[in-house]
Formats: structure tokens, sequence, C-alpha cells
């Protein structure tokens, strides 16, 4: 059992075994955290550098938290205090980082395509934790943990998107990912935040919320980035919250109860209404706890394989 | 490459219901015991050991299932890397008489790494070693509390048990393998 690749690069072209397994080896690592000592010994002696090169608090978190918990050795930077502040190309960056010996790095940035280019140009193993709006493969991984969690299966299982279609890596990390494991998947939002032929990756556009949730079982709502608002994609946050955001009324037509998921961080009645966010039938915070054990998992995996 | 049949189906059952009397003879009775299997097959046998001891003593003993992956001396580098299974021990261990169950003993290496993982979850009273087949080629100095049967091999042998909930069958078979074997073996840390 070993996945097929040295870096987890996004879930693009990943083959589903290679999903399943991590989905598998993470179940278990959540066991490892509801013990007394959530710290086991498999990536002792191994040392990880997290490059932050845009701002994160729970990505970063989940990650150090999933590394210390392995026994790796951590190091972390942001850009606020680093060399890059000073004019360091990215090249450099990480060939420093190589010459002090690091076995992994996991890196997140605001060009679409960094995480590759450091692969082709380190030996350490290659993590991607965000790069610019093109993936986000840890968060839809454990998107799709969470929803394997409470729905059994991915197979067949009916997933909505719902919000900032064009920026967002979340976005396109899950559809590849739950693509890949059979599910059925759908995006929903204005036109002007889809982007154009979408259609190609297999999955049907909405406009409208009220369409979409007679045949759903989970919508996940992504953060409507508010620095966005100036380039006048939709008029206002009230509007927006008016048509897409997901509240109870809009709800009101589902047959069955529909699981909502948010990567967060929330701003609450935008995107979504309070009272759904910490609902019933919400999972945002499980999210979180399944994102150690996934990226758990995750580094696990690539640890050890070499 | 040979296989000479050492226990077969009656013989099974037969030994693992001694190694229970052993168990309560040791520990005169069931109190405070609870019973931890290596897995896969050191499970299975745990929950046999644990029913055969209900019906001697008419006392439940608590079970849990132990996946060393994580503790092993060889996780890195290894071609074929093992299934990650989960620990699944749904009771405290601190202050029970853990006894710690696993098909065979060869190395040591599985039993120290058993160790390691039973003293991240809790803090027992006394901790012991049963095994059902002891071939011998100790590599660190590890013994067991309770043999179901003491089998010499060489290193070109290997120890096979199978066991109905995964093999079909109740068995222990000596394997003769052939030369390359060895080498493999050698070749872990």
């Amino acid at each position: 059992m070993k996945l097929h690749g040295r870096h987890l690069l996004g879930l693009d072209g990943m083959p589903r075994e290679d999903i399943q397994l991590i989905l598998d080896t993470a179940v278990s690592f959540k066991e490892v955290l509801e013990r007394p000592i959530k710290k086991v010994p498999p990536l002792q002696g191994k040392t990880i550098a997290n490059m932050f090169f845009e701002s994160s608090t729970r990505t970063r978190l989940s990650f150090e938290l999933a590394e210390r918990r392995l026994s790796a050795d951590v190091v972390s930077f942001t850009t606020a205090g680093s060399s890059v502040a000073k004019g360091e190309t990215l090249k450099d960056t990480a060939r420093n980082i190589e010459a002090m010996k690091i076995d992994m790095v996991v890196i997140r940035h605001s060009a679409p395509g960094a995480a590759h280019f450091l692969s082709r140009v380190v030996n350490a193993n290659v993590i991607n934790a965000g790069d610019g709006s093109h993936e986000h493969p840890t968060q839809a991984l454990l998107d799709m943990f969470t929803l394997r969690e409470k729905h059994g299966s991915l197979d067949g299982l009916r997933v909505c998107i719902v919000g900032d279609i064009t920026h967002s890596r979340v976005a396109r990390s899950n559809i590849f990912g739950l693509k890949t494991m059979g599910a059925e998947v759908s995006v929903c939002g204005p036109a002007t935040l889809i982007p154009r032929e979408i259609e190609n990756l297999g999955v049907k556009v909405y406009h409208r919320l009220e369409d979409v949730v007679q045949d759903v079982d989970a919508l996940n709502v992504l953060r409507i980035q508010l620095e966005r608002q100036q380039r006048g994609l939709f008029p206002s946050l009230r509007e927006y919250h008016r048509y897409f955001g997901v509240t109870k009324e809009k709800l009101a037509r589902a047959t069955k109860p529909i699981t909502i998921m948010h990567p967060g961080p929330i701003n609450r009645d935008v995107e979504i209404s309070a009272d759904l966010a910490d609902g019933e039938h919400s999972v945002i915070l499980q999210q979180v706890t399944n994102g150690v054990a996934v990226r758990m998992a995750v580094l696990y995996l690539l640890g050890i394989s070499n | 490459m040979k296989r000479t049949k050492l226990i077969d189906a009656v013989g099974f059952r037969r030994t693992v219901s001694r190694l229970a009397h052993e168990v309560l003879e040791r520990n005169k009775g069931a109190d405070n015991l609870a019973l931890v299997g290596i897995r896969t097959r050191g499970d299975f046998l745990a929950r046999r050991l644990a029913t055969m001891i209900a019906d001697i003593e008419g006392k439940n003993v608590q079970v849990g299932s132990l996946d060393i992956t994580l503790y092993r001396d060889d996780l890195r580098g290894r071609l074929d890397q093992p299934q990650l299974k989960s620990t699944e021990i749904l009771f405290d261990l601190t202050d029970k008489v853990v006894v710690l169950v696993d098909d065979v003993l060869f190395t040591g290496r599985t039993v120290r790494a058993a160790l390691n993982a039973l003293m991240d979850i809790g803090r027992p009273a006394q901790i012991q070693l049963l095994v059902l087949v002891d071939r011998g080629h100790r590599e660190l100095p590890v013994k067991a509390d309770i043999v179901g049967k003491n089998v010499p091999t060489s290193l070109k042998q290997e120890i096979q048990v199978l066991m109905t909930e995964v093999d079909g069958e109740d068995a222990v078979f000596l394997v003769e393998r052939d030369e390359d074997a060895r080498e493999t073996k050698e070749k872990q840390p």
C-alpha cells in the first residue's frame, strides 16, 4: 500500500486508489487523536518546513499539529519577517531550505503552480497547502473524509459547491477528488463567479440555490472573499446574501436534511446564516478535527516512502 | 516451497484452551485482566482466549486490538508498506494486568513496538506476553510468559499461522522457503 507520487500537489489526476488509501489511513489517525497521548512516532527524525507565503491560520495550525503528532521536527515561517520580504525568489528560498536538510515542505503561495515549481527544484517531498486559485488538495481530502464519515460512501453522493467558484482552489480540488470517487458534483453561484466551460469538468451548473436543494445530499459553502468585492463581481454583500446565502428559508424545499460544510473562515450571515452554520446538520467543526487526521495521513504516507 | 503442518484444527483448539487455562492459573482468575491482541491474528487469538476464559470462569474479560504499524522500526524505505489499521482499545488500561497476545514470536521487534504503543495508551499494572508459537531468533531481550508451542526453526524457514476468521481454517505450518528469503530478512534494519 503506497501512494503513486512523492508529492501531493493536487487532486487533478490523482488515482482513485491513492485517495482511498489516504482516507482509509486517516481513519486510523483519527483514533490516535482521541487517545490521551495524541502522539505517535513514525516521522521521528524527519524535519518538515511549513512555508506560508500567504496568510493562513487554520491550515497552518492544522499542518503543524499533524506534523508534531507524528513526532516530526517542525520549522515554520510566514512571509512577514522572512527573507521573502527582502526580495528573495522562491527558488532561492527553496534552495536554502534544502541546504538545511529539510525532508518535507508544506507550501502555501498566491501563485498557481508554486508547489509544482518547488517539487521540481528540491529533493524534499512537497505538499501543496494552497496555490493561488489552483488547488488545495488537503482541504478537499478532509471534505471528502467528512462526507464519507457522515454518509458512508462518496459513490453517487450528490454534492453542490456554493459561492465563488472562479477564485476557489477549494472548489477545484473538491471537483477533481469527488468526481474521481464517483460523486455527482454541481456548483451554484452568480454567473460572474462561475468559470466558463466548467461543465467540461463534469459538473452541473446552477444559478439558483432553490433549484439545487431538492437533489443534493451536501452543500459545501465557500467563503465569499470580501477582498474581491471591489472588483464588482457582485453588487453588494447584502444582495449576495439574498440570492446565494444559504439560509433555512432556501433549504425549505429540501426533502431530507442536507449536510452543511464550510472550509472556513465563515462570514456569518453572508454566505451562510449563523443558525445553519451552528445547526445540527453542520459538520463545519468536524471538518476541522478531521483536517488534522487527514494531514497526518498524507504526511505519514509521503514521509515513510523515502 | 515445502509446507509441514505442525498443528491441525483440533490441536489448535486444544492449544488455545490450554493457553486460556494458563492465563487464569498465572493470574489466579480473571479479575483485573485485559487481553490485547496484536493485529491481525493476535487480535483474533485474543478474542478466542476471551471466549474460552468466559466459558471456564464465567467472567468476561475486556479485549482490545493493537495496530503497531506506527511504532515499527522498519517503517521507512520498505517497498511494501503495511496498511495502517486502527487500534481499538475501548477501555482504560491503567492499573490493569494486560496480556499481550500475538501469533508468532520471532525477533522480538513487534513486541518492542507493541510495548511502546501500549505505554502511549495507558499505564498497565503489568504486561504479560502470550504467543501461540515461539520460533526463536530473538534480536531483542524479549521473552514470552505463556507459549503455545516452541518450534526451533532456521532462518530459511517460516511459521505460518492460519485462523478461520481470515484464512478459512485453523492451522500452523512450517514453511521451507527458497534461498533468497534469508536475504530479505537480513535487509531489515
